[in-house]
């Protein structure tokens, strides 16, 4: 029995150490602001969550403690202090960082995950303890049904069906450009790809445009060559691949071996992260893809600086702008009512917020108005569309062909 | 029976008795850690049915616990709760059947390869079939089930699956499947059946699992393909019964309990370096307690034995 004695004093050691967390904590309003959050750092979501949402709470946090704090109603500040968890990417052990947040540590406001899975798994924990759950990475087609289930989320982005509306209709005016009829479709095998790729299809057919391929693969596949072979073959007027970031870089990279070269080149999730641009260089010119920034607007171009400076890489040019925008709503919803849950759910969900991304005013605790199309031009991944929201460019069309590299 | 015979179950039951009241005084963490070990236990110890006796080792939890939580995902909101517990649990028996007769006669190391294999295959085809007809893979699961109603089911179902343990080891059953984990050319030739022995534990064993994850899958809100099938699911349930000891029906709980608390204290206190920390953790383990807990008890229970029959002996 000896042997195992250490083991057993850990063990014993640990539970004194939870044990003194759970011990009520009486601060002083002066004290930091505890706020919580668990995160993918690592397993397969730590890709998505280290280049869109872990710098962006490290760029608020250092950014508002500078400031000397969150800034409350009555003008006095409140450094903020946050307590951090890795979820190795399994659902289960989100749910129990966030009761262990809630119960254990006593976090004031939590932060969400990153992903649609994640979110969805602690939407509950979220939902009982009364937190504001302003989601910035969550996207599926039953939002409007979810928030009104949980009426303490906000959403940041919009449905799968409204991004494929987007692209639609952006590829509509193209027609009279000379684009053709043709479009090869590949999407990977999961909920978001399938969402997307259901909505294209119907899309695609208003639009009067014809399907001449739609092939799927499973997550993580690593050899897409017939797939691109495939489309290369039959030599589509449009590619639209509803790609995850290891996918996206891997059908370009092959698109580009296999001479795959139609007017519009679209991949989803990755063609907006700056690895895209270091890895395709000139390549990546004219390549569509999923988000988009308005890059002339002052303040995504001083955000993207400070990201920059502060954390020391580029953000990505989709959803890091929105995730930052989540956090200067919080902000200015806890300068106008302080530290209370309930307060902040109302002020988010009835006042409008000035962000890097423009004015933001929930519609029944969504968001509306934001770009789907972006298109790299000149190594800058600008916005195409919807027209509508601003800030747009025109698409550089026909894509030119992938250089010689 | 004897008394003596009583005595295992009516520790059980006891015991349920004792951890049954829990969440009245356990706040939300505690039964969220509650819960986590509670599941582990039921797998280990379901596991353990089958993979105890026989020595096969079975790496397909995540399978069987992936159906289950796809039953309740897909019947969820359309049956009644203990009507989609009973489904979810005929479901893992025939998949299990099919599975068991086509490869128990595999051994060694190529059922382990085939019972892993068993997991991906599974979610492969879920996938497919999602993709095909479902038109999404990811599904919602909206089922108000608290956390204490899964803490009070796991609970009846862990006195459920010793108990169930306990009459396969008292019958001829048990009898073939320990004679089957010693030697199995040796069992065969005494006239056992072997393949109905092993099928039909692996069923028992399978059963159990998918119920669990029928019972878990409400509290993920969202479940798809590779959160149900996922095989950490297989491998911790596989270390933790390994820690305990396998060779006892109470031996996987003395390894989850440990297990799942030191997870919790390096999560809670290290959540940068767990993976790390953890594989030390491992390593100490496998070479301090190489035939888990339970053989720890045995060998203390035998130098004590020792030590009291030789301390008469007047040569000393």
């Amino acid at each position: 029995m000896s042997t195992f004695k250490p083991t057993r004093r850990a063990v014993v050691g640990g539970i004194a150490a939870a044990a003194s967390l759970a011990a009520p904590q009486v601060r002083a309003q002066a004290g930091p602001v505890k706020i919580g959050f668990s995160i993918s750092k690592t397993g397969p979501n730590a890709g998505g969550a280290n280049v869109t949402t872990l710098p962006n709470y490290q760029l608020w946090l250092k950014e508002t403690n500078d400031a000397g704090g969150l800034k409350l109603p009555g003008g006095q500040r409140r450094p903020v202090e946050f307590v951090e968890y890795d979820d190795r990417s399994q659902s289960e052990e989100a749910v129990r960082n966030i009761e262990r947040l809630v119960n254990q540590d006593k976090v004031d406001l939590l932060l969400p995950p990153w992903g649609t899975a994640m979110n969805l798994a602690v939407a509950p924990s979220f939902n009982r303890g009364g937190f504001p759950h302003l989601a910035s990475t969550f996207f599926v087609e039953r939002q409007p049904e979810l928030v009104k289930r949980w009426t303490n989320m906000f959403l940041f982005l919009d449905r799968p069906s409204t991004a494929i509306t987007a692209l639609t209709d952006l590829l509509a005016t193209l027609k009279d450009k000379g684009l053709g009829n043709t479009v090869a479709l590949a999407s990977v095998q999961d909920q978001f790809g399938l969402e997307l790729v259901s909505a294209a299809r119907a899309g695609i057919a208003r639009a009067g445009f014809q399907i001449v391929m739609d092939r799927q693969y499973p997550p993580g596949t690593q050899d897409l060559a017939p797939i691109v072979s495939e489309a290369a073959r039959l030599k589509p007027d449009m590619f639209l691949a509803f790609s995850y970031p290891p996918d996206t870089l891997a059908l370009t990279e092959q698109a580009r071996i296999g001479g795959l070269n139609p007017k519009v080149f679209y991949t989803a999730v990755g063609t907006a992260f700056p690895l895209y641009k270091q890895r395709f260089g000139a390549n990546a010119e004219g390549v569509m893809g999923i988000g988009g920034v308005d890059v002339t607007n002052a303040k995504i171009k001083d955000y993207i600086e400070r990201h920059n400076r502060i954390v020391g890489r580029e953000p990505d040019r989709w959803a890091s702008t929105t995730t930052y925008s989540t956090l200067q709503v919080l902000t200015q919803a806890i300068e106008r009512v302080g530290i209370d849950k309930a307060a902040i759910i109302r002020d988010v969900g009835s006042q409008s917020f000035e962000t890097i991304l423009g004015t933001i005013k929930f519609v029944d605790n969504q968001r509306v108005d934001q770009w789907w199309v972006g298109q790299w031009q000149q190594g800058e991944f600008v916005a195409l569309a919807p027209t509508k929201v601003g800030g747009t460019k025109a698409p550089v069309f026909p894509k030119p062909a992938w250089p010689t590299a | 029976m004897t008394l003596k015979d009583w005595t295992l179950p009516l520790i059980v039951l006891a015991a349920a008795a004792v951890l049954a009241p829990l969440p009245v005084v356990a706040g939300s963490y505690w039964m969220a850690l509650l819960v986590n070990i509670l599941m582990y236990a039921t797998l280990a110890t379901a596991w353990a049915l089958f993979s105890g006796p026989t020595h096969y080792v079975s790496l397909a939890t995540a399978a069987f616990f992936g159906l289950g939580a796809y039953t309740m995902a897909f019947l969820g909101e359309k049956l009644p709760l203990p009507l989609v517990y009973g489904v979810a649990a005929l479901i893992g028996a025939v998949v299990a059947t099919i599975v068991g007769l086509s490869t128990l006669r595999l051994s060694g190391v190529y059922f382990v390869i085939f019972t892993f294999g068993l997991a991906e295959l599974v979610r492969q085809l879920v996938t497919w079939g999602e993709a095909k007809y479902g038109g999404t893979v990811g599904r919602f699961v909206f089922i108000d089930v608290t956390q204490q109603g899964i803490y009070w089911m796991l609970l009846g179902l862990l006195v459920l699956i010793l108990l169930t343990g306990f009459a396969i080891q008292r019958s001829r059953l048990g009898w073939a499947l320990r004679a089957i984990g010693e030697d199995e050319t040796v069992a065969r030739h005494a006239g056992i059946d072997t393949t109905v022995s092993k099928v039909a534990v692996f069923v028992v064993s399978a059963t159990f699992m998918t119920v669990v994850g029928a019972i878990m899958a409400p509290r993920w809100t969202y479940i798809d393909p590779s959160i149900a099938f996922n095989p950490i699911i297989s491998f911790q349930v596989l270390i933790m019964a390994l820690l305990g000891g396998a060779s006892r029906l109470y031996g996987p709980i003395l390894g989850v309990v440990p297990l799942a608390i030191l997870f919790e204290i390096l999560q809670a206190n290290f959540p940068n370096s767990f993976s790390i920390l953890l594989g030390l953790a491992f390593l100490v383990i496998v070479y301090f307690v190489p035939n888990g807990i339970v053989g720890l008890i045995d060998q203390g229970r035998g130098a004590f034995i020792r030590a009291t029959r030789r301390r008469p002996h007047p040569a000393e």
